[in-house]
């Protein structure tokens, strides 16, 4: 125990702001929830204890539910990859010592710091109307663009291009790793007679794993939690035909919408179970594809 | 085969020129060193014949073929680097077969080979581990083991022995002599260690500030060297030098007073005077003599070198029998002999006065 806390005693004085923020702040609501989850509650009446009723309901009768996991794992599935592949094609790109990379990192890292924001959403919105911007650059080409955004079959899409838009985060932790990655091994591997493609999967892969794995799990968690672009470009409701209601949405319209908020919560656990189990599977995989450097065996 | 044959190299960096048109026949089968300080261009050469560097001007040619828009991979050479550069995430035996994968050789032939190079490196209880797993003198066996398993026409080596500490180093200085008189390949060879560069180069090629100073066999840059440079870099400890003043008839030394010299010296200008540690005689003698007073005593077990402090406050290095006792501050009579030293001119060029008789 002594030692213990003389190995990780000051990380975890670092830690203290963070544990005041959690202990004090963010864990009774947390528990409140779990509580309210098994619960009618409509803010004006008190809590009524409903056991299991709600995720009975949930599992078993809400065909909205359904269609909002749908959503919301075609959205993970789609946008997680397709961004990490993106940031990742763009970090090489500026590791290779261009001329005023500073400004080219800045420059791709501007949509992240935009892309959370309310702003960029309504703007992403004008952008894909069916009189936007988008349509008529390809009404210039000869092509009729699609309703974008009211169009069940190409909404979801719209926001996926949005999410891996916002690659600049990733981007630079991309960056920092292939920094990191010896250059000697590359010339090496150029000697050893290794295509560039085969010292892309050979080399950097694997030794980015640790950070590709880092960036996956931060990504896809962000990705389920997506709610604010959904929200917006949805206007609220998760509209078109339900095809934008991620589960995050629905979740905001029932608490707030329709003051459900025992369902609401039960929902929020299931989202937070999902995120759970996908780190957990996503840790548990890491030790068949993820090398680390430093450890020990 | 495969000599290497440098014509007028040039490299730059921007404006920056750092190898200032280099020519130099590497012969086919020789263990080629680049000896010189650090930053003098050894390794940027050796990039430029690997493939790693471009070329700014002149030619590269590794046997007939002139080789400077060929890719390293083609020229059919193998690289051994300093910090080892083993692919940390694969295990010995990838590692090994690495390359010869790459070559699209068939799977039997590629384990057989790696077999046998790890027979003769004794890496054989190794290669299912990974680099991490292994001790700095392991990982360098490894890295040797990589370039050999390729049969190149032609090896490099860049510093490979400097990570190592120096008991380790004395051992791979040994296997690698042993290596290139089993393989009997070309091998050029960068180092700033000068003794690594005379105990395992056929020839030598001392290079300072992007040019070649001299090029010559490990006996000749110690007992000719061309010029000031060259004598005080190679040879360790390093050669004393004595500025001296050249008149009718001979020489005239500071503390040790006049010499004479053959005819052929110049009778006027300054020169400098060099002499190894080991060409003084203590005691009474030669043709010069003077006395000191020892300021520091090196004991090495089987040599001794006395700093010792001249009347004119010069310092010279000189080596004495282990066998004999001497004490800091003791006054001592040095002599030295006219045809065992080097002289050099006010350029720095070697003044070959006695050079025929050596």
């Amino acid at each position: 125990m002594k030692k213990f806390f003389a190995k990780n005693g000051p990380g975890y004085f670092f830690l203290i702001p963070w544990f005041i923020g959690f202990f004090c702040l963010a864990l009774g609501p947390i528990l409140y929830s779990l509580y309210l989850s098994f619960t009618k509650y409509n803010i004006f009446k008190p809590p009524k204890w409903i056991g299991l009723e709600n995720y009975e309901f949930m599992f078993l009768y809400d065909d909205r539910f359904w269609k909002s996991l749908e959503v919301t794992f075609s959205y993970v599935f789609m946008s997680v990859p397709g961004k990490l592949i993106f940031a990742l094609a763009v970090a090489m790109l500026l590791d290779k010592g261009m001329r005023a990379i500073g400004f080219y990192r800045a420059l791709f890292y501007l949509p992240s710091i935009l892309g959370g924001s309310i702003a960029v959403a309504i703007l992403w919105k004008q952008l894909f109307e069916y009189n936007g911007v988008i349509n008529s650059l390809l009404a210039k080409i000869g092509i009729e663009g699609p309703y974008w955004l009211n169009d069940p079959n190409y909404s979801l899409y719209t926001l996926v291009m949005l999410g891996m838009w916002q690659f600049g985060s990733p981007m630079l932790i991309f960056i920092a790793g292939l920094r990191a990655i010896p250059r000697e091994l590359y010339e090496a591997a150029e000697i050893d007679a290794a295509s560039k493609w085969k010292q892309f999967y050979a080399i950097t892969v694997p030794l980015l794993a640790p950070v590709i794995f880092f960036n996956l799990v931060l990504q896809m968690i962000d990705a389920f939690k997506t709610f604010s672009s959904a929200f917006i470009i949805s206007g609220g409701a998760g509209a078109p035909l339900d095809s934008l209601n991620f589960i995050t949405v629905y979740l905001y319209n029932e608490a707030f919408a329709f003051y459900r908020m025992g369902y609401a919560s039960s929902l929020a656990w299931i989202l937070m179970l999902i995120i759970a189990v996908f780190t957990g599977v996503a840790f548990f995989s890491s030790r068949y594809w993820v090398h680390y450097e430093n450890e020990r065996d | 085969m495969s000599g290497v044959n440098l014509n007028k190299v040039v490299k730059t960096y921007g404006d920056l020129e750092i190898i200032h048109g280099i020519d130099l026949e590497v012969h086919d089968g020789e263990f080629l060193v680049l000896v010189g300080p650090s930053g003098c261009g050894k390794s940027t050469l050796l990039r430029m014949i690997a493939g790693l560097e471009e070329i700014t001007d002149g030619t590269i040619s590794i046997g007939d073929r002139i080789v400077n828009d060929v890719p390293a991979a083609q020229r059919n050479l193998s690289m051994v680097f300093q910090s080892y550069a083993l692919y940390p995430h694969m295990t010995v035996r990838k590692n090994l077969a690495f390359g010869l994968g790459n070559l699209k050789m068939p799977k039997a032939e590629i384990a057989k080979r790696v077999a046998e190079v790890a027979k003769i490196l004794q890496i054989e209880e190794l290669l299912e581990r990974k680099p991490r797993q292994l001790s700095g003198g392991q990982k360098q066996r490894v890295a040797i083991g990589r370039s050999i398993v390729r049969e190149p026409e032609l090896f490099l080596f860049d510093e490979p022995l400097s990570n190592l500490d120096a008991e380790l180093r004395v051992q791979m200085r040994v296997e690698l002599a042993g290596l290139y008189q089993r393989l009997g390949t070309t091998m050029i060879y960068v180092t700033h260690d000068q003794i690594e560069a005379m105990t395992l180069a056929t020839r030598i090629v001392v290079l300072q500030a992007g040019i070649i100073e001299q090029v010559g066999t490990p006996f000749d840059l110690y007992n000719f060297p061309q010029n000031k440079f060259v004598a005080t870099f190679i040879g360790s400890p390093k050669m004393n030098m004595i500025e001296g003043t050249a008149n009718k008839s001979g020489l005239l030394l500071p503390d040790f007073g006049q010499i004479s010299l053959p005819k052929n010296a110049p009778k006027s200008g300054n020169i400098h005077f060099g002499i190894r540690p080991e060409q003084f005689t203590i005691g009474k003698g030669g043709d010069a003599t003077s006395t000191g007073k020892i300021t520091l005593i090196e004991y090495l077990g089987s040599e001794l070198f006395l700093y010792i402090t001249l009347p004119s406050g010069h310092v010279v290095l000189v080596q004495a029998s282990s066998q004999t006792q001497y004490k800091t501050g003791e006054e001592l009579t040095l002599s030295l002999t006219a045809k065992n030293a080097h002289y050099f001119g006010e350029d720095n060029l070697r003044i070959p006065l006695y050079d025929e008789k050596k």
